[in-house]
């Protein structure tokens, strides 16, 4: 398929994912799609480091907690006093005008989106320095630890939570307004994340992947690199954070915000399901993670957890490249790669051997 | 921190949350011993190395609510704990031994979560914890109490201690286990099966983690979803001791018992947790700067 054939599919499939809340029939699920993109959202940002970079981060769900704090605090803060707040949010909720929910909503993105990137940018320097296990393993403790932090801090409600505005009728329903919201915020980042793959930038962290000490000394700076991908992924996971925060209207800090056994790990299985490393990879995993999960898990009567620990084990043991990685296997041609058979025979005998 | 002026004002105080933390902190020496060895002979980070501790606890629970002394849970737990960690390394575990580590972090992450979720649909997500039925002994004039059954912990601690330095000096899986720690390809051209001494290395793991529960459920409390804690306390404690050293890690582990009884003490016990978390971060981030300083990279 050529350039321009490209680039028309994806419009289409752009105007087809925009036209879904037209059709009668989707139209009481469009809260289902929200949470799609939402899941789409995860799989895509964990992929920046995971896939791309080969730095499996557990700890991702802290960008997507301080973009929801940070989001509800701003717009908490904007238009009324702590009092105010705590003495409504009992009872009768705080009444916002539309005008002033989309710019509280719009100033708590924007800064909650700007101090995960600071976070990730101080963060990163020091921990991105850590290799293999330890770079796993300090996330994952880091993650853990950011939740904790939370329940304990009463600037941001502790452990009982934050409550963020209701949506101003005038602004519609709930359903169509973050259908949209997220949908466009997916494909923005979908965008910016193929635009960057596409480039330098790609080639970079991709050769970090693949073998981060040639790289080093063929002169690439590894960490400068691998600290803006982590800044990349941290600013559109803050985004939905803050955008999720409203759309859930409550959050808790472990079970919302900072919820490393939930999100944390179904953003690393859906890219891995996948493919990671691919560009649509996180994508597909998502879809066929949130769907599956939809209408299976229902049947689960509570099980469905450990189905999940189940199918980590399965994905990751017997299935690790993933969806689109096994196809790519399967038909490399179709993806662009040219294989040398003579290349290939000598890899598989030398395979054989071990 | 207020209760800093009463640590201060009566300086007892810090002998009492030393001997309990330096008794806790022994019981982390077995399971972080038993991470020591996984990542020393198979090269794997073993994330539900804090679930099989917490399964053992629960075996352990099981028996007490059979009317059985909760002390002899220490050896069944071993046995059982050792049966499911030999079924864990021919399910999963010995596909992934020779592949890209991350695979193998992910795996033990997914059989975390499967552990997790199982003893909670099992035994409830209530915190439980069983009786020993032992005293206390009043050490300076009663102002400081030492619970009985830690000092049994303790004492099971040096017990298995010793006898996995004498399993790996005298017998011959022990030795079969040490050189395949040094060179698995070489241990496999002396003849050693290393499939085995990995399987048997897997399952004696997760043996000591089963040993390690039943102390912690007799000494303190255990719950589903707590193991996460126990396997990052492992990690802490591996990477300040380094592998191989039983002295070092029993030495490691009870500094983090004692570090974290003063911190529970003095930020409030909410805390704990985080701090053990927290403190994870911050061991990793001045190791990394010490290493640094050593590594020539580009900026």
């Amino acid at each position: 398929m050529n350039r321009r054939g490209k680039t028309a599919l994806y419009v289409a499939a752009a105007i087809a994912a925009l036209l879904i809340p037209q059709i009668p029939l989707l139209q009481p699920y469009l809260i289902q799609f929200a949470f799609l993109w939402v899941m789409i959202l995860f799989a895509m940002t964990w992929d920046v480091m995971g896939g791309q970079m080969g730095y499996n981060s557990f700890g991702n769900i802290v960008f997507f907690g301080v973009g929801m704090y940070a989001t509800a605090v701003v717009q908490r803060d904007l238009y009324f006093t702590v009092e105010e707040y705590a003495s409504v949010a009992g009872g009768e909720q705080a009444a916002l005008t539309p005008v002033e929910y989309l710019i509280g909503l719009a100033l708590g993105m924007g800064s909650g989106a700007v101090l995960a990137v600071v976070i990730a940018a101080l963060l990163g320097s020091g921990i991105l320095g850590l290799r293999g296990h330890y770079f796993a393993i300090c996330t994952l403790g880091l993650g853990i630890a950011a939740g904790e932090l939370a329940s304990g801090w009463d600037y941001i409600g502790a452990g009982s939570g934050l409550v963020t505005p209701l949506l101003p009728d005038a602004l519609g329903e709930r359903g169509p307004f973050f259908f949209y919201l997220f949908l466009v915020l997916a494909m923005i980042t979908f965008a910016a994340l193929k635009r960057l793959y596409a480039g330098q930038f790609g080639l970079a962290i991709n050769a970090i992947r693949d073998d981060e000490d040639k790289a080093d000394a063929l002169g690439l700076h590894a960490t400068r690199y691998k600290t803006v991908a982590w800044c990349v992924s941290g600013f559109f996971l803050a985004l939905t954070g803050g955008a999720f925060g409203n759309l859930v209207i409550f959050i808790d800090p472990t079970d919302v915000a900072f919820a490393g056994p939930t999100f944390g790990v179904w953003m690393v299985l859906m890219a891995i399901l996948g493919g990671k490393g691919t560009l649509w990879g996180p994508v597909i995993g998502a879809t066929v993670f949130h769907v599956t999960q939809e209408f299976f898990w229902i049947y689960l009567f509570g099980w469905q957890r450990v189905a999940l620990g189940l199918l980590i084990v399965v994905v990751v043991v017997f299935f690790p490249l993933g969806i689109v990685g096994w196809l790519r296997e399967r038909w490399p041609q179709r993806f662009g790669e040219v294989v040398d058979e003579d290349a290939r025979r000598v890899q598989v005998s030398l395979e054989g051997e071990r | 921190m207020g209760n800093l002026e009463i640590l201060l004002q009566a300086p007892i105080f810090s002998v009492q949350l030393l001997i309990d933390g330096l008794l806790v902190g022994s019981i982390f020496a077995l399971a972080a011993y038993g991470m020591a060895l996984l990542w020393g002979v198979m090269n794997i980070i073993n994330i539900s190395q804090g679930d099989f501790v917490i399964l053992g606890g629960y075996v352990t629970l099981t028996l007490y609510n059979a009317g059985i002394h909760p002390l002899f849970g220490v050896p069944v737990a071993a046995v059982v704990l050792f049966i499911v960690g030999w079924v864990i390394y021919r399910a999963v575990i010995y596909r992934v031994v020779d592949r890209d580590l991350f695979i193998s972090i992910l795996a033990t992450f997914g059989i975390s979560i499967l552990l997790q979720q199982l003893m909670d649909q099992i035994f409830g997500a209530d915190i439980q914890s069983v009786e020993s039925g032992l005293g206390q002994f009043f050490l300076f004039d009663n102002q400081v109490t030492v619970s009985q059954i830690k000092l049994v912990a303790f004492a099971v601690v040096i017990v298995v201690g010793v006898v996995l330095v004498l399993f790996f000096k005298k017998s011959r899986m022990g030795q079969a286990i040490r050189a395949t720690a040094q060179n698995a390809r070489a241990a496999r051209l002396m003849g050693i099966n290393t499939d085995r001494v990995y399987a048997m290395t897997f399952a004696m793991n997760a043996a000591l983690c089963g040993a390690a529960g039943a102390l912690v459920v007799m000494t303190w409390v255990i719950q589903p979803f707590i193991g996460l804690a126990y396997t990052i306390r492992s990690f802490m404690i591996v990477v300040v001791a380094g592998l191989g050293n039983i002295a070092a890690v029993v030495a490691a582990a009870l500094g983090l018992g004692a570090a974290e009884q003063f911190a529970a003490f003095l930020l409030g016990a909410e805390f704990q947790i985080g701090f053990v978390f927290g403190l994870l971060v911050v061991i990793l981030l001045v190791r990394n700067m010490f290493l640094k300083r050593q590594r020539q990279v580009l900026k």
